[in-house]
């Protein structure tokens, strides 16, 4: 086990942590925003996407809701699209814990603080991109406990927002904890993080779980109110999660000086291999279970996949989607990470790509068409989504960056706790 | 004093520029929030109002209306009589389609007049079917058409509500008389009611309303008729401004055909328990288990 407790280190006194922890989010700032060429050309390149979709949101803002392209039939789109795939994306991360704490993977432990920021980013994305559908943000303080009224525990929403708070809260402390006993120079004690990490795999099921719940507990939407929505929820982000890992373990090592070992990427492989067939599985079982039985609970499924009176705005997504995940599946177990790991990261890019077809634009909209008097009123997000969506993003590419960045630096010591400051 | 180096000055060259685009992105937001008050944005819940506050609210409420549309308002805060459980029916059979109203739920409700909204949509069905995927809200030729027969959909004030069960903030929630009602000013838009609706009864203010001046109904109330804020969902109370002072929904009213019956469920003589009692009554889709208190029935 590569962390140990300490033993028989003098106790320190309480004035050290007071001095040293304002020392640790100062060097912190002057890491987040020091690098090569490279860095500042990809932070500044994120930044201007960000503003352009800041810049876009306020116009949403002032002019309300409809200079989207969503109408009272195709009531949400985009956005709530791009916050099922982030759910995915954070719950997805605890697929490099589990190897790393249950299983006790060396190299995965090494490493596992890459899933804990990649799930830090995801849930600051997930949590943006519901904040940008909401018609009033100024009245969301409505939904904090005690001061607002929420209305808990009919809601499905309200256990999305708690259980989306509290694993941000978890992972932050985890990553914060880890990484500043790294920098004291000090063995983390495992009392006050490895409770955290094995709430936080519970915790990844349940965020995911809910999210689906939202949706698959309404009666009224045929398409959605289905048992099998929430275990899908899951297969697919046990693909997205560790499919983003494997390219940004491959992205850390190339560009920096932290060790990645092949261990980590080839567990997560082998994780990738059975989720995508057990994803496939379920969409085939959704699919017979639609088309065989027929009738009017098919129209959405039938819209999707092949229009529905004329209109077939979506087909051309969903095959694509689909296109995607069975060559992502094939390449995945033909390649060999040793010899081919440009082939496994084709298939992580294609993993990623259909998924967030397949669970955001391709679930969400099936959902309201036909709507529930059976019009057809067909959506695709108009240029404003995409801006805001692509803000909201790279927003998200920025937390896990800096995270990221960070970890490195106090993994390999360049930063480090400086040691006048620690004598009392 | 500490040399400074060429990587600092540029490092805060690169914040400010940064902090002066960040400026610029957000410039537009302006507008909004110059429209915000802290009376509003403080306001409480509805169901927590004092009298007072409510009177003050009501106060502020009107003076916006006549800043915004140039016209006095009375906006009164209604409630529920006891022993009073409002019900409704719709006969099929003499419907004709000719969304009179749709049009008068428009007048009545203040909707935006730009999308033409109403809380009332009203399918042209084939006869022999009611199979809602077999009809259509958009026909533009003479009503009625001697193969179709007509089904006008509003709010089924459902006694279990999926739309008041999904809500986050408890801005929506069903009366004592029975009428789902909405709180314009709690609701945050989340528009989870809209998707969890059945019946396609609920509409999201997609922009601020856009209505004349002269075209505002007067007579308004807190949780009905209004005119909404942009952002929030809004909904058919059977116009209970009207009906809990004793008088019938707009659309009732503004019927050609007397296709509509509307009254108190408890009063053993009135013409809905009448109905109830002695038609083929149905309800819209009766396996979600929502219980409507909005009934379709035929005379023949």
């Amino acid at each position: 086990m590569p962390h140990t407790h300490e033993t028989g280190a003098p106790a320190r006194p309480p004035v050290d942590a007071l001095l040293s922890y304002p020392q640790f989010l100062w060097k912190a700032l002057g890491v987040a925003t020091d690098g090569g060429l490279m860095f500042y050309a990809w932070m500044t390149a994120l930044t201007a996407v960000f503003l352009v979709g800041v810049n876009a949101y306020t116009w949403q803002l002032v002019h309300g809701q409809g200079v989207t392209a969503m109408t009272d039939h195709v009531s949400w789109g985009m956005y709530i699209g791009n916050f099922t795939y982030a759910v995915g994306l954070a719950a997805g991360a605890v697929m490099m814990v589990i190897p790393a704490y249950l299983y006790k993977d060396r190299e995965t432990h090494d490493v596992v603080i890459v899933g804990e920021i990649l799930a830090i980013a995801a849930i600051v994305v997930a949590i943006g991109f519901v904040s940008v559908d909401l018609g009033r943000p100024d009245k969301l303080w409505h939904m904090t406990p005690w001061i607002g009224r929420m209305n808990w525990p009919s809601s499905m929403l309200t256990w999305d927002v708690v259980v989306l708070t509290v694993y941000l809260l978890i992972n932050l402390h985890v990553v914060g904890y880890l990484l500043y006993m790294r920098f004291l120079g000090r063995s983390p004690n495992p009392k006050w993080y490895l409770p955290f990490v094995f709430v936080s795999i519970f915790w990844a099921v349940s965020i995911h779980s809910v999210t689906a719940f939202l949706y698959s507990g309404l009666g009224g939407r045929p398409f959605w109110n289905t048992a099998i929505l929430a275990p899908r929820f899951i297969a697919t982000a046990f693909v997205a999660g560790p499919a983003f890992i494997v390219i940004a373990l491959q992205v850390v090592r190339r560009l920096t000086s932290f060790h990645v070992g092949d261990g980590a990427i080839r567990t997560l492989i082998s994780i990738l291999r059975v989720t995508m067939v057990l994803n496939l599985f379920l969409v085939g079982s959704e699919l017979f279970t639609e088309f065989y039985t027929g009738g009017n609970h098919t129209a959405s499924a039938q819209y999707l996949y092949f229009g529905l009176h004329g209109k077939n705005a979506l087909v051309p997504w969903i095959w694509s989607a689909l296109t995607m995940n069975v060559l992502a599946t094939i390449l995945l177990h033909v390649s060999s990470a040793h010899t081919h790991l440009w082939r496994i990261d084709i298939a992580c890019a294609l993993a990623l790509l259909g998924i967030w077809i397949e669970k955001g634009i391709g679930l969400i909209v099936p959902g309201f068409v036909p709507s529930t008097l059976h019009e057809i009123v067909e959506y695709l997000p108009n240029q404003i989504e995409w801006k805001i969506s692509l803000g909201v993003w790279a927003l998200g590419l920025i937390v896990f960056t800096l995270g990221l960045k960070l970890a490195v630096a106090v993994f390999t010591n360049e930063m480090r706790v400086e040691p006048s400051k620690r004598n009392s | 004093m500490p040399e400074i180096s060429r990587r600092t000055v540029l490092k805060g060259a690169g914040a400010m520029l940064g902090a002066a685009a960040f400026a610029r992105a957000v410039a537009p937001a302006s507008a909004w929030v110059a429209n915000l008050s802290v009376d509003e944005f403080l306001q409480r819940h509805y169901k927590e109002l004092s009298r007072d506050e409510m009177a003050a609210v009501l106060a502020r409420l009107e003076a916006e209306t006549e800043e915004k549309y140039g016209v006095r308002v009375q906006i009164q805060d209604v409630r529920p009589q006891p022993g009073v459980q409002f019900g409704y029916a719709l006969n099929l059979s003499i419907c004709i389609g000719c969304r009179k109203c749709a049009e008068a739920c428009q007048i009545e409700n203040n909707h935006d007049r730009r999308t033409n909204n109403s809380y009332i949509r009203v399918l042209e069905m084939q006869k022999g079917s009611l199979d809602l995927e077999r009809g259509t809200a958009i026909y533009e030729h003479a009503v009625p058409q001697p193969d179709k027969f007509y089904m006008p959909v509003q709010c089924h004030q459902c006694d279990n509500a999926p739309c008041v069960k999904v809500c986050p903030v408890d801005a929506t929630w069903k009366e004592s008389d029975g009428i789902v009602v909405v709180d314009y000013n709690w609701c945050i838009g989340c528009r989870y009611c809209e998707a969890a609706c059945p019946y396609h009864a609920r509409r999201f203010n997609w922009t601020a309303p856009e209505i004349r001046g002269e075209e505002i109904n007067p007579d308004q109330s807190y949780l009905s008729n209004r005119v909404r804020p942009q952002g929030v969902m809004e909904k058919c109370t059977f116009c209970l401004h009207r009906i809990r002072k004793g008088r019938l929904p707009a659309c009732l009213e503004v019927c050609p055909t007397g296709a509509r019956v509307f009254g108190n469920l408890l009063d053993p003589d009135s013409e809905i328990r009448w109905v109830l009692a002695n038609k083929r009554v149905f309800v819209l889709k009766e396996e979600l288990g929502t219980r409507p208190r909005f009934f379709y029935f035929f005379d023949k």
